[in-house]
C-alpha cells in the first residue's frame, strides 16, 4: 500500500503538458504561487478590460444606457447582411483552399522528408512579418486582370496569411500521432494513398484541422488591409465604413465575431481533450 | 511539396519581385534611383525611424510580458486555464486592425471605460498628456496581440524545457537561482529572442490598426504607402509607395537572417 502513495502523487501533479515546477521543496512553493498570480493579474487587467469596454459599449444606447438595441439592429443595416456573406464565402473557399494544400503537404513532409521541416519552418512564418500592405502592392500589380475582377483573389491571398497558424497547428497534430506506423498499417492492408489520407489520416488530425480552420475563419473575417485596398467590403470594411454612422453597432460586430471565435475554438480543443486525453498534445495553437 | 512551393511561389515571390522591380521604374517604366534616393530623406526617412522605434519597443516589452505570462500559464494547475489562454491567443493574435481600435477606444478614449475609473481616482491619463491617438497609444494598442503573439511562439519552447534538468541541477546542489542562470537561460535565450525578432516583424509590418487608430497621422512607413495607394500623394510620385515597400522587405529580410540563425541555436537543444 505504501508504494502506491508516490505514484498517485505523481499523476496528481503530472497534467497534459510537461510541469516544469515538479518543485519537491515545498518552501519554494508560495513565493512562486506569489509571483504567478501577479502575472496573471496584470494580463487579466490589460486583456479583459478593453474586451469588458467593447462589451459595454455594444449594449448601450447613444444616451449611455444599457439597451440590446445595438445587438438586434445589426442585420438590418444597409449592407451587412451582402458584406457578411461575402465574408463568409470569402473564410470557407480560404479554408478549403488551404486545407487541400496544406494537409498533403505537411503530412507528406513528415513521411518523406524530415529534413525540410526546417525550410516549411521558415517559409510559413514569413507571412507574419512580411507587410500585409507592401503584399497586396505587389499582388495588384502581378495578379493577372480577370483575377483582380474577382473578390476570390482575396482568399487565395489569405491562404498565405493563413500558413503560419495552419501549418503550427498541423504540425503538432502531425507529430502527436504515430504517423508512420499508421501508415505503414494502411498500406500494407492495401489501402492507396487516397483512401490512407482520407480514411486514416484525416481522422486522426480532426483536432489539429479544426482548430486551424477556426484560426483561418478568424482571419478572413478579421483582415482589414488587404480587403480595403482590393476595394471589396468584406466584413471588417462594412465595419470601418459603418462607425461613421453608428459605433455602437460596429463594435457590437466586432465584439460578437471575437467572442464567438473564442468560444468556438475553446469548445473545439476542449471537446478534441476529453476524447483523446492518451495523446499528449505538445503545444498550443502555434 | 511541389503544389505548396508553386504556391508559395506565385502568393509570395512572385509580387515580392514585382515590388521590388517597381521600386525602381518611373511611372513610364524607365530605370531609376530616384524612388529609393527619394525614400532615404526627409519625411520617408522619419517614417522608417519611427516604425522601427516602434516595432522595437513593441517586441522587446511585450517579448519580455509574453515570456512571463506564458510561463505562469504553462506551470499552471488548472487546464481549464491553460486552454483558454491558448486559444485566446490564437484568437488575440490575429486581432488587429478596426475591431481593435474600437475597443480601445472604449476602454481609453477620452470617455472610455478605464479612463472614467481612472477619472474617479483623479488619475485620467488625458490630463496628464496621454493621447490615444499617437505614437505612445500605438505602443499600447499593439501590445494586444504582440503579447499573445509572444505566448504562442515561446509555449513550445517553454514544454521543451526538461523537469529532469531541473531535477538534476537540484540533485547537484543548485539553487533556483543558479538553475535558471546556468541552465534555463542559456537554453530558453535563443528562442526568446527569436520570438522578439518575429514580434519585430509583425509590429514592423501592421498596418491597419495604426491607421485606423490615428487617422494616418502618425508618421509611419506602412501608413505612407497606405496615403500613396489611396492617391493622396503628389503625382510623378506614384512609385513611391513601392520604393517605400521595398526599403521595408529589407528591413524584414536583416530581421530574418537573424531569426534563421537564433532558429538554428535554439533547436540545439529545444526538439
Amino acid at each position: 500500500m505504501a508504494s502506491m502513495i508516490p505514484e498517485i502523487a505523481i499523476e496528481e501533479t503530472q497534467g497534459d503538458i510537461p510541469q516544469l515546477t515538479g518543485d519537491p521543496q515545498s518552501r519554494r512553493r508560495p513565493r512562486l504561487r506569489y509571483w504567478r498570480g501577479v502575472v496573471l493579474f496584470l494580463a487579466g487587467v490589460y486583456f479583459l478590460i478593453p474586451l469588458y469596454a467593447g462589451l459595454r459599449f455594444s449594449f448601450q444606447n447613444d444616451a449611455g444606457q444599457f439597451s440590446f438595441y445595438a445587438v438586434e439592429a445589426i442585420p438590418s443595416q444597409t449592407g451587412f447582411t451582402a458584406a457578411f456573406f461575402l465574408s463568409l464565402r470569402l473564410a470557407a473557399v480560404t479554408t478549403v483552399l488551404t486545407m487541400v494544400l496544406m494537409v498533403p503537404t505537411a503530412t507528406y513532409v513528415h513521411l518523406k522528408l524530415p529534413k525540410m521541416r526546417r525550410v516549411l519552418d521558415f517559409v510559413t512564418i514569413l507571412p507574419i512579418v512580411i507587410p500585409p500592405i507592401v503584399l497586396i502592392l505587389g499582388i495588384l500589380d502581378a495578379a493577372p486582370r480577370w483575377l483582380k475582377a474577382s473578390p476570390y483573389l482575396l482568399s487565395l491571398v489569405y491562404v498565405i496569411l493563413a500558413l503560419p497558424f495552419v501549418y503550427r497547428s498541423l504540425d503538432s497534430g502531425l507529430t502527436a500521432i504515430d504517423l508512420k506506423t499508421l501508415v505503414e498499417a494502411s498500406r500494407s492492408l492495401g489501402g492507396r494513398w487516397i483512401s490512407t489520407l482520407w480514411h486514416v489520416i484525416l481522422p486522426n488530425l480532426r483536432a489539429a484541422m479544426l482548430s486551424a480552420t477556426v484560426l483561418t475563419i478568424a482571419l478572413v473575417l478579421g483582415e482589414f488591409t488587404m480587403a480595403s485596398l482590393d476595394l471589396w467590403t468584406t466584413l471588417p470594411v462594412w465595419i470601418y465604413q459603418f462607425s461613421q454612422l453608428d459605433a455602437h453597432i460596429a463594435t457590437a460586430v466586432s465584439m460578437l465575431s471575437l467572442i464567438g471565435t473564442w468560444v468556438l475554438l475553446t469548445v473545439i480543443v476542449s471537446v478534441d481533450r476529453s476524447q483523446s486525453r492518451r495523446t499528449r498534445r505538445r503545444t498550443g495553437i502555434l | 511539396m511541389a503544389p505548396f512551393t508553386i504556391y508559395t511561389i506565385l502568393g509570395l515571390g512572385i509580387p515580392t519581385l514585382a515590388v521590388i522591380e517597381l521600386a525602381f521604374r518611373t511611372e513610364h517604366g524607365q530605370l531609376t534611383f530616384g524612388n529609393m534616393s527619394a525614400v532615404s530623406q526627409g519625411t520617408y526617412r522619419l517614417g522608417f525611424e519611427n516604425s522601427i522605434l516602434l516595432a522595437t519597443i513593441t517586441s522587446v516589452i511585450p517579448g519580455i510580458l509574453g515570456l512571463f505570462l506564458a510561463y505562469a500559464i504553462q506551470t499552471s494547475r488548472s487546464g481549464l486555464l491553460r486552454r483558454l489562454v491558448a486559444t485566446a491567443s490564437g484568437v488575440l493574435a490575429n486581432f488587429g486592425g478596426i475591431n481593435l481600435t474600437f475597443i480601445f477606444i472604449a476602454t481609453l478614449g477620452s470617455t472610455g471605460v478605464l479612463t472614467a475609473w481612472l477619472n474617479y481616482i483623479r488619475l485620467n491619463p488625458w490630463h496628464y498628456g496621454f493621447n490615444l491617438y499617437s505614437f505612445f497609444g500605438v505602443v499600447i494598442v499593439y501590445m494586444y496581440f504582440q503579447i499573445p503573439l509572444m505566448v504562442l511562439v515561446i509555449t513550445p519552447a517553454l514544454g521543451g524545457l526538461r523537469p529532469s534538468w531541473r531535477e538534476a541541477a537540484e540533485n547537484l546542489g543548485a539553487s533556483s537561482l543558479s538553475y535558471w542562470r546556468t541552465v534555463g537561460v542559456p537554453v530558453l535565450l535563443p528562442s526568446v529572442l527569436g520570438g522578439m525578432l518575429l514580434l519585430f516583424g509583425s509590429g514592423f509590418a501592421a498596418y491597419a490598426t495604426a491607421d485606423t487608430l490615428t487617422a494616418g497621422t502618425v508618421t509611419l512607413a506602412p501608413i505612407q504607402i497606405g496615403e500613396v495607394l489611396n492617391g493622396n500623394v503628389i503625382s510623378g510620385e506614384e512609385h513611391i509607395g513601392y520604393a517605400i515597400g521595398f526599403g521595408m522587405l529589407i528591413v524584414l529580410s536583416i530581421t530574418m537572417i537573424f531569426y534563421g540563425l537564433v532558429r538554428r541555436r535554439a533547436s540545439k537543444w529545444l526538439r
